[in-house]
């Protein structure tokens, strides 16, 4: 039933997703992150995304292991799924790989995660980490449709698969020139995650309910007391406009009858 | 009178022979009288003074555990500094509360602040005999905009560290002695730790010591001469034969401070949904980029200040550089500020209240909001033609509202002012209300447009 509704979500955010979209600086629409905050089970399937994939390369100073136990997992649990690069629960999510590393390998150290959510924002990390393709011109092999020239390859290729892009030949009304644009991505080979729909494409949706569940996770991580804080949010609230606001007003008013 | 009176009493008394405690409860809050006629802009003074406490105390909290520290985690493209505000985030108990108190304070400081100053414009409260009121606020309001760029600095983000680059540039621009003066500033060729440290030992404690003291400048020279009201009417000059207190005038305990009360819950509640709910307000309390480290290699391609930065930011921006030099820009920047100053000599009309005045002080005064709101939209946005050419013609608007002041002032005709204060009337509210929505819908369609 859970995955079900997930699936759902997925769907109906790829659905929405033009309407929804959001120019970014290149002027690529972004697609709308399904919001599952407050679903545990899917943060830490995010989680365990993100230390098998992500935490080679970069690390997420802020983050200590044991916090996740805000996603409902045991001590015993994070150290037996998660912590790979730690020896202790208290500490924070390092990357092992050296920064001058990172630097020679990729052109530029890979940042760290910690609040990437909070700059870059769940839209574009959604859009982002789905819009890898082919292209032989780069290092890696790889290049990006939100961000041109990424230096980092497509870690998650063995899940969505590789994807082509697909150009369309536009007549330039400036120069008279036909121009070859990038106009959206095929998926060529599929992978773990997607495979062949009933009308012959690919079908991504578990892909991207995987994704969606990466972006979850670092969207937490970049602000963990977030539930917390509307939760308190809303009992302060209630507390100023029932008490606090009506109490103050009949104060004045008393005090200020006998002002005419 | 029971025995523990008793007791107080003559612990107060002792107090009293030695230190004029009662004395001066009585001048500034129980027997000072404030004109009965207060409205809605009279509540931004009092808040002004709540932020100014929120942000000393959550102040103190905060450096007992951030770092100003610009140098990186080994192995990490992430400084000290910034990691601790992190660690503040979710490491200390309640940190996140405390930092949401104080950036989001910051903000709303400006807020309250505008609309006092506001106030200030529209009732003629800088007139005589309030001039230095009005100039010790002046202070006060330039010395706030220091005290909060020198603690953008401190979260060590991306716009904390260019921003900081372009301010400080700025000041490289002043002929002859301005490449030293900014090295000066900086502590460094570019902005860098030992910058961070010095604006941190500022923002701490230097400013905010500035900055109390002319707070109680402003108050002692308000509290001597006495509040300024809606009407613009001096209650001093008719007072009760008997008491010698004005007769439109209560004492400011108990009226006005359970009046205060009552603006300070509902602010609590905008301060709240801001703190709780939306604390980078879409990018303008706590901007996106700020949450990327500071690289003094990458200059991101855009570098807005923070909003309320944004009038003087535009007005900087639309004047060209001529002669070789940049430095107009930046002294009609400065001079948007200093200007304010002297609305008390510019203002030559008879009248304070905007109630009591012609049309062409109020034509003038709806054509220099529009000139800051515009500004202010322009100055977050990346520059363009168009926007710089509009940019010129409002920072134009701008000292046209101060510089000609003194002659169209003089010749608008005034309404006669009444002897005594006069009530709001429901007509006045709507007028307001109305105003007040039409400004929201124009900034939006402008902001839409440009």
């Amino acid at each position: 039933m859970k995955s079900n509704i997930k699936k759902w979500l997925a769907a109906a955010s790829l659905a929405l997703a033009p309407l929804a979209a959001l120019a970014s600086e290149g002027g690529v629409h972004l697609d709308r992150a399904p919001n599952l905050l407050r679903d545990p089970v899917s943060l830490q399937r995010g989680a365990q995304t993100f230390a098998n994939y992500c935490l080679s390369c970069h690390g997420a100073l802020s983050m200590r292991y044991n916090r996740l136990q805000d996603l409902g997992l045991s001590e015993a649990q994070i150290k037996a799924n998660l912590m790979f690069a730690a020896d202790k629960i208290g500490e924070p999510m390092r990357v092992s790989m050296a920064a001058a590393d990172g630097k020679a390998w990729f052109g530029a150290t890979p940042p760290d995660l910690s609040v990437i959510a909070r700059a870059r924002g769940a839209d574009w990390l959604y859009t982002y980490l789905r819009t890898f393709y082919r292209d032989d011109s780069r290092p890696t092999g790889w290049n990006n449709l939100v961000f041109d020239k990424v230096g980092m390859p497509h870690v998650l290729w063995e899940l969505q698969g590789q994807q082509v892009p697909v150009y369309e030949t536009v007549k330039n009304h400036e120069t008279g020139k036909e121009e070859q644009h990038l106009t959206s991505l095929k998926l060529e080979k599929p992978g773990l995650l997607t495979r062949v729909a009933d009308d012959g494409g690919f079908d991504q949706t578990e892909y991207n309910t995987r994704v969606a569940e990466l972006v979850n996770y670092l969207v937490y991580m970049g602000e963990p007391a977030k539930v917390k804080r509307e939760q308190i949010g809303y009992a302060v609230l209630l507390f100023l406009l029932f008490i606090l606001v009506p109490i103050s007003y009949f104060l004045k008013k008393e005090y200020w009858r006998d002002v005419h | 009178m029971s025995k523990l009176q008793n007791v107080g009493q003559q612990v107060l008394d002792w107090v009293d022979d030695r230190f004029p405690l009662t004395a001066t409860w009585k001048a500034h809050v129980s027997e000072y009288y404030a004109p009965k006629n207060f409205n809605f802009w009279y509540f931004f003074g009092s808040l002004a003074l709540l932020v100014l406490v929120i942000q000393i105390v959550t102040g103190i909290f905060l450096t007992m555990n951030y770092k100003p520290d610009g140098s990186l985690i080994p192995g990490t493209n992430v400084s000290v500094a910034f990691a601790s505000v992190e660690y503040i985030m979710r490491d200390v108990a309640g940190g996140w509360i405390i930092r949401y108190m104080h950036s989001t304070g910051a903000s709303m400081f400006f807020v309250v602040v505008y609309l006092h100053m506001f106030r200030g414009l529209i009732y003629g409260s800088y007139q005589k005999p309030r001039e230095l009121v009005w100039v010790f606020g002046t202070l006060v309001f330039l010395i706030l905009m220091a005290e909060a760029f020198l603690g953008y600095l401190l979260p060590w983000g991306q716009m904390s560290f260019w921003g900081a680059q372009v301010i400080v540039n700025l000041f490289a621009s002043i002929p002859v002695i301005g490449p030293d003066l900014s090295v000066f500033i900086r502590g460094d060729f570019v902005v860098s730790d030992a910058t961070l440290n010095r604006f941190f030992a500022l923002h701490v404690i230097a400013v905010p010591l500035v900055l109390l003291a002319l707070v109680v400048a402003h108050l002692v020279a308000l509290h001597e001469v006495g509040s300024n009201n809606p009407d613009g009417v001096e209650i001093k000059k008719l007072k009760d034969p008997k008491t010698g207190i004005p007769l439109d005038g209560i004492p400011f305990h108990p009226y006005y401070t359970v009046k205060d009360i009552l603006g300070v819950a509902v602010f609590l509640v905008v301060f709240s949904l801001v703190v709780f709910f939306f604390p980078n307000v879409f990018g303008y309390f706590l901007e996106d980029n700020n949450f990327i480290p500071a690289d003094p290699l990458k200059t991101p391609p855009h570098i807005a200040p923070v909003w309320y930065f944004t009038p003087f930011y535009a007005i900087l921006r639309a004047v060209p550089s001529f002669l070789g030099t940049q430095v107009w820009g930046v002294l009609a920047m400065g001079a948007a500020v200093v200007v304010i100053a002297f609305l008390p000599w510019l203002d030559r009309s008879p009248v304070k209240s905007i109630r009591y005045r012609g049309p062409i002080y109020k034509t003038a005064l709806v054509l220099f909001i529009i000139a800051f709101i515009g500004l202010g939209i322009l100055g977050a946005l990346p520059p363009t033609n168009l926007r710089t050419i509009v940019s010129q013609i409002l920072s134009v608007v701008y000292f046209a509202f101060f510089f000609g002041m003194p002659w169209y002032s003089k010749m608008d005709k005034t309404l006669p002012v009444p002897e005594r204060v006069t009530d709001s009337t429901l007509g006045r509210q709507m007028r307001f209300l109305a105003l007040f929505a039409l400004t929201l819908v124009l900034s939006a369609v402008f902001a839409w447009v440009i």
